[in-house]
């Protein structure tokens, strides 16, 4: 099974990738306010 | 004092120019992929529809019906709808007109290449890839002008919160990507004639870690973008816990990986790839049935809506079919299900629940929400069309994934049936014949959901005739709550 030495650490490569952008809306604040995020999209009036 | 923005940031509307585009699309090739996909259940009834002519024969038409229904069809969806909801998130124009457009008119180069090709007996014969190579190399470059147009929005944004269906529709580009480019490396013979670089069961486990995650990526992550955008706006209400979409999210990029290997259970595969591929496709049912939860329950106070909005009935019977359909694909990926589920028509039914039923549905529901807007529109022309449409397609759905689902288990048990003396107690043909009467109920169920299409179709074209196309201003920036709440107590 030669190919899982390719698919595992591109997997896995995208495992970090994942764990880096999750960092980042973490302690970017992205997070802080879920109230305000989830009604965000009710203000914005596209009619 | 205004002068310095305005001419800093000329691009003060929306681009919705693609969005309908691709809108107007999703509709053209739903008909197309659906009618191939009802002929092709015709010709299991009736072989003579094959008509002696092998660019119709059911061996090149499946395949074209699969790419059609799903990229032609499902792929203009997303496209359509993550360029309409990245727009209205970010409160920004698309970050490319020119790129914008080449995505357009590549991808429907794309699909008549396939259209093409399919039918003329040229493939991979890699499922949920056959395209060769050339075509391949146009996938790639139209992939990464979309990947550049929706990440470059998001860069230029002007709210700060990046809204959760973007981490979706952004999670499920770039897969999409890394996927195509890996599974598609082949070495060309000729034009249309390449071989892929892996042999053997290498070549199924990557053929497998992409159709598996094509799956997952392409037909759940970027749809659930939509769900998460067009639920809550067409319910008038947030959705039910965004803390737990943040969680649906993470749970299901890190996991969805994973689970390819189900596919080749009772394979060359090694047994422990076969059992780590069964274990992730359980662990997935717990984000994907979160997501599920967070969906319906948006609707919390407002069920009474469901009885009068179209819109809101597809978008919970596809939030439905989603849990049911993620439910069945956990439970297939056990080893001792899939032994007798395996190969069978019970295969065809759960996929179709999740086509039909998932993908489809939101699709429709979501573009019955955004078609009248991009025209300058409230509602659909007929409300009752949809209505029709709905009870069509729900009624369609149901008969073709019960008919499949009856017929593949008894398929699944006759075939392994032995006598005390070991032989098989019936022959291939005769478990085939027992076939033919759930072949009529698909076909009918299949047929019926085409037509719901050509309703669609036709009130599209009534909510779209005789009206301009608009581009709406970008509304101007929010003043942050901060500042308005010290504005405030000065009047008060």
């Amino acid at each position: 099974m030669t190919i899982l030495y390719l698919l595992l650490p591109l997997s896995l490569l995208f495992v970090l990738a994942i764990a880096l952008a999750l960092g980042w809306a973490v302690f970017s604040g992205q997070f802080d306010d879920t109230e305000e995020a989830g009604s965000s999209i009710l203000r914005d009036s596209d009619t | 004092m205004f002068d310095s923005s305005t001419t800093a940031d000329r691009q003060d509307t929306f681009n919705y120019k693609v969005v309908r585009q691709f809108a107007v699309m999703t509709v053209v090739w739903g008909i197309v992929g659906m009618a191939v996909g009802v002929l092709i259940a015709a010709q299991l009834i009736w072989p003579q529809l094959n008509f002696d002519i092998p660019w119709l024969s059911y061996g090149r038409l499946r395949p074209l019906h699969t790419n059609a229904v799903i990229f032609a069809f499902g792929g203009s969806g997303l496209f359509a709808t993550s360029y309409y909801v990245v727009q209205r998130t970010c409160q920004a124009r698309l970050f490319s007109d020119k790129l914008a457009a080449f995505t357009f008119w590549g991808w429907q180069a794309v699909i008549v290449a396939a259209a093409i090709t399919l039918p003329l007996g040229y493939t991979s014969s890699k499922e949920y890839a056959e395209l060769e190579w050339p075509i391949d190399i146009l996938i790639t470059l139209v992939w990464v002008a979309y990947a550049v147009v929706f990440f470059g929005t998001i860069v230029r944004r002007r709210a700060r919160h990046i809204y959760v269906a973007n981490w979706f529709f952004g999670s499920y580009i770039l897969t999409i990507a890394i996927l195509h480019i890996f599974n598609n490396i082949e070495l060309p013979v000729s034009l249309w004639k390449s071989y892929s670089a892996y042999a053997g069961v290498q070549d199924a486990m990557v053929q497998w870690w992409y159709g598996h995650n094509a799956v997952g990526f392409f037909l759940t992550t970027s749809f659930l973008g939509m769900m998460y955008y067009f639920v809550p706006k067409q319910a008038g209400r947030p959705i039910y816990s965004y803390r737990l979409s943040i969680v649906h999210f993470w749970a299901l990029a890190f996991t969805y990986m994973w689970a390819g290997p189900h596919h080749l259970l009772y394979t060359s595969l090694p047994d422990w790839t076969q059992s780590l591929g069964m274990t992730f496709s359980l662990i997935l049912l717990a984000p994907s049935w979160g997501g599920m939860i967070n969906g319906i329950m948006t609707l919390q106070g407002a069920w009474h809506r469901l009885r009068t909005d179209p819109i809101l009935k597809f978008m919970v019977t596809a939030l439905s079919f989603y849990g049911m359909s993620t439910f069945e694909g956990s439970m297939m990926s056990i080893r001792t299900v899939n032994a007798l589920s395996h190969y069978t028509d019970w295969t065809v039914g759960h996929v179709h629940s999740g086509a039909l039923g998932w993908v489809a549905m939101i699709t429709f529901g979501s573009l019955y929400y955004l078609i009248p807007r991009l025209y300058g529109r409230t509602t659909m022309y007929s409300v009752k069309a949809m209505e029709l449409h709905f009870w069509v397609a729900t009624i369609g759905v149901v008969l073709y994934i019960a008919s499949m689902w009856i017929a593949g288990v008894q398929q699944g048990l006759m075939w392994r049936d032995t006598a005390a003396d070991g032989t098989l107690v019936y022959s291939f043909v005769e478990e085939l014949k027992t076939r033919m009467p759930y072949y009529l109920i698909r076909f009918t169920g299949g047929a019926m959901y085409l037509s719901g299409v050509f309703i669609m179709a036709w009130n599209v074209w009534m909510t779209l005739r005789g009206q301009r196309a608009v581009d709406p201003v970008i509304p101007p920036a929010e003043p942050p709550a901060r500042t308005a709440a010290i504005a405030t107590p000065a009047i008060a």
